[in-house]
């Protein structure tokens, strides 16, 4: 008992101490973008003076007048994009790869695995060259395509290892039901699959909105520009003061829609869903 | 009319083994068919070439008396029932149920209707907005069967469906099963590796070994004229007793003495044979009466053990021999093996159980007289493992649908 509860006690302390860690430069990015732009050097971590002046700098003027706004849009268009598209071809590539044997199959996945770890850094020369060719400069598609080209491989390895816990004997019952495989696959496979696809969206999701090498580099103007890009331009209210309050504004703003989405889909990943399937 | 037939199937694996050869079988309209086997037999691939989930490697399946060979499960109308029973776990018994017919763009009220009419069968009414996670073993078993029986398909297809049920609950399934079959009057197969089940259950029961059927028949004459060793091993439990036997001018020598070979019994050309001897052929010299005088022999042996089961006693004893060696039943010794881990056969002597009246007085350690009925006597031929045929008796092997029935 007294073991449990020294046990305790430290797993607390432990947790405690992360938690610290990683949300106390959280707290001090709420702390600083609620500071009137005149206080934000004042060292303090709790504002004397709360203020949303930095947050209706952001929004003020509208989609035309706001630094912010466009680029909003272009991220939360651009990371749902990527994670739609990833999802559905990566559950057919996950799926195939393991259900059925076909030659080439490890390729595939050394392939993919190789994709996923090759350096980003060393495709941005390239990519800038080919894009402005191909007219896809600062476009949606420009950054969707190199998103998609890293995602897939980390969704195609997250998935192939959930489908590969389902029964077969569901997908040969759902056939013998008269479903076509296409059905049996959206009607069984999917449904169980559920949890692993919300696990790889919330990834693919993160590593889309989270960007900003490409997003930077790929990019010159509002028209396809993302948050994490944006920033880097932010002006303060003239041309001598600092933006940092309006950064941190920002910079709490992009977070939200990161938690929500988590939090949205955390309730969807239920463990043991299979549960109760086949026996033994 | 939904007969199924199995013209010259043969399952080929990518890794070149032969799973199942060369297999012809007709099962009639309405008709319960066994495949019976050991583990590996290619019972349940036979069983998943006819629902379409395994690739024919030739020959042909007839469903209907239409080829199937290249059609899809779904076009085929049949039912599956599996040895997980497969449920869809994120969908309601009553979801689970409806699959097929909401596939099949059946209305929502039709659907239901089948749905709880099924259930009501199944005694599953109350189960049917649980999800099978939060069903027991038994219920499982039953939501599987319903989902067969809703469709009103051409045949159901069963793959081991009771083997993951505790024994209790696996009598009680066996006897719903049956009756549940009997009712609906509808083709089924069903795979099992229980020669018990295999007994109780099917109009027919067909006898599978390393891919090749050995014998298709009713329960009785898979019982009284078995084909070869193999048969004659696997079904009835407990199993035949098998002795090495030497014939001779219309007489057969035994370990256990000397008998006119029976009538009805084939005794192929003098030599030496396998003679098989059922349990319930022996008995205790004491209890039987005159019979002793008219037919059988009479001898003496050391009791190893007794069970007594109230209604019978069985009683355990060894006769010294030179062994049967047959591939034959060295497969069936594993398979005992697996289930009961006493091997019936041993080397050098020969291990026979014998069912006597419980009101015998034999004990463990005793010396007793027994008798066999050799008018019972099976003998087979000690190369082949063939039975023995009489002069001028067809070839019977497996296969055909026997029609003689001697």
């Amino acid at each position: 008992m007294e073991r449990n509860g020294r046990e305790y006690a430290l797993w607390s302390i432990a947790i405690a101490v992360v938690l610290i860690f990683a949300l106390i430069p959280v707290l001090w990015l709420i702390s600083i973008s609620l500071k009137p732009p005149e206080a934000i050097t004042d060292g303090r971590f709790i504002p004397s003076e709360v203020s949303f002046d930095n947050y209706k700098s952001l929004f003020e003027g509208g989609i035309d007048g706001s630094p912010f706004i466009k680029p909003l849009i272009n991220s939360i268009l651009i990371a749902l994009t990527t994670t739609v598209i990833s999802i559905v071809l990566a559950s057919f590539a996950a799926y195939a790869i393991a259900r059925l044997e076909f030659p080439g199959k490890r390729l595939i996945l050394a392939g993919a695995l190789a994709i996923a770890m090759f350096p980003p850094i060393s495709t941005i020369g390239p990519l800038f060259d080919m894009w402005r060719a191909l007219g896809i400069y600062d476009t949606y598609p420009g950054l969707i395509i190199p998103y998609l080209t890293f995602s897939l491989p980390l969704a195609i390895y997250a998935l192939t290892a959930f489908f590969r816990e389902i029964p077969w004997e569901l997908e040969q019952a759902a056939q013998v039901d008269g479903a076509t495989p296409f059905q049996a696959f959206t009607k069984v496979i999917v449904p169980l699959a559920a949890p692993g696809m919300f696990t790889a969206a919330i990834l693919v999701f993160i590593f889309a909105w989270n960007d900003f090498l490409f997003a930077i580099s790929l990019t010159s103007s509002d028209a396809s520009r993302t948050v994490p890009a944006a920033l880097a331009f932010f002006t303060g209210e003239s041309s001598f003061t600092e933006p940092t309050g309006s950064i941190a504004a920002a910079a709490v703003v992009v977070t939200v829609p990161i938690i929500v989405f988590v939090l949205f889909f955390q309730r969807r990943i239920v463990s043991g869903l299979t549960a109760g399937a086949v026996k033994g | 009319m939904s007969e199924i037939t199995l013209e010259g199937v043969t399952k080929v694996f990518a890794d070149g083994s032969e799973a199942v050869k060369d297999m012809n079988l007709e099962i009639g309209d309405g008709e319960f068919m066994i495949l019976v086997g050991p583990s590996g037999c290619g019972k349940s691939t036979a069983l998943r070439m006819i629902a379409g989930l395994e690739d024919i490697s030739s020959g042909e399946v007839k469903i209907g008396g239409d080829v199937v060979n290249d059609r899809a499960p779904k076009e085929r109308d049949i039912a599956m029932v599996f040895q997980n029973y497969a449920l869809y776990p994120h969908m309601t018994v009553r979801e689970n149920m409806g699959f097929a017919l909401k596939l099949a763009g059946v209305d929502k009220a039709e659907i239901d209707k089948k749905v709880e009419e099924a259930a009501k069968t199944l005694d599953l009414e109350q189960h049917l907005d649980r999800r099978p996670a939060n069903l027991s073993g038994g219920q499982r078993q039953r939501v599987a069967m319903g989902r067969a029986i809703v469709r009103d398909p051409q045949a159901f297809l069963m793959d081991e469906p009771l083997s993951n049920l505790d024994a209790k609950l696996r009598v009680q399934m066996r006897t719903e099963v049956a009756r549940l079959q009997s009712r609906l009057e509808t083709t089924t197969v069903y795979v099992t590796h229980d020669q018990t089940e295999a007994m109780t259950l099917g109009d027919r029961v067909a006898v599978m070994r390393a891919g090749a059927l050995q014998q298709v028949g009713t329960p009785a004459e898979l019982y009284e004229q078995p084909v070869n060793l193999f048969v004659a091993g696997f079904i009835g439990s407990p199993a035949m007793n098998f002795m090495p036997a030497e014939v001779s001018g219309g007489r057969v020598n035994l370990p256990i003495g000397e008998a006119d070979i029976p009538e009805g019994v084939g005794s192929g050309r003098d030599g030496k044979a396998v003679a098989g001897l059922r349990p319930e052929s022996f008995e205790d010299a004491e209890m039987v009466g005159d019979l002793r005088d008219e037919r059988g022999v009479v001898f003496e042996a050391e009791i190893d053990l007794v069970e007594s089961l109230g209604s019978d006693l069985y009683a355990y004893f060894h006769v010294e021999s030179g062994g049967v060696e047959s591939d034959q039943l060295a497969d069936l010794v594993e398979e005992r093996l697996e289930e009961t881990g006493v091997p019936e056969v041993r080397e050098g002597q020969e291990q026979i159980v014998a069912r006597l009246d419980p009101a015998s007085k034999i004990k463990r350690g005793d010396t007793a007289k027994l008798w066999a009925d050799t008018s019972k006597l099976h003998l087979f031929d000690a190369e082949s493992g063939d039975r023995l045929r009489r002069e001028g008796e067809g070839d019977r092997t497996g296969g055909e649908r026997s029609e003689d029935g001697e």
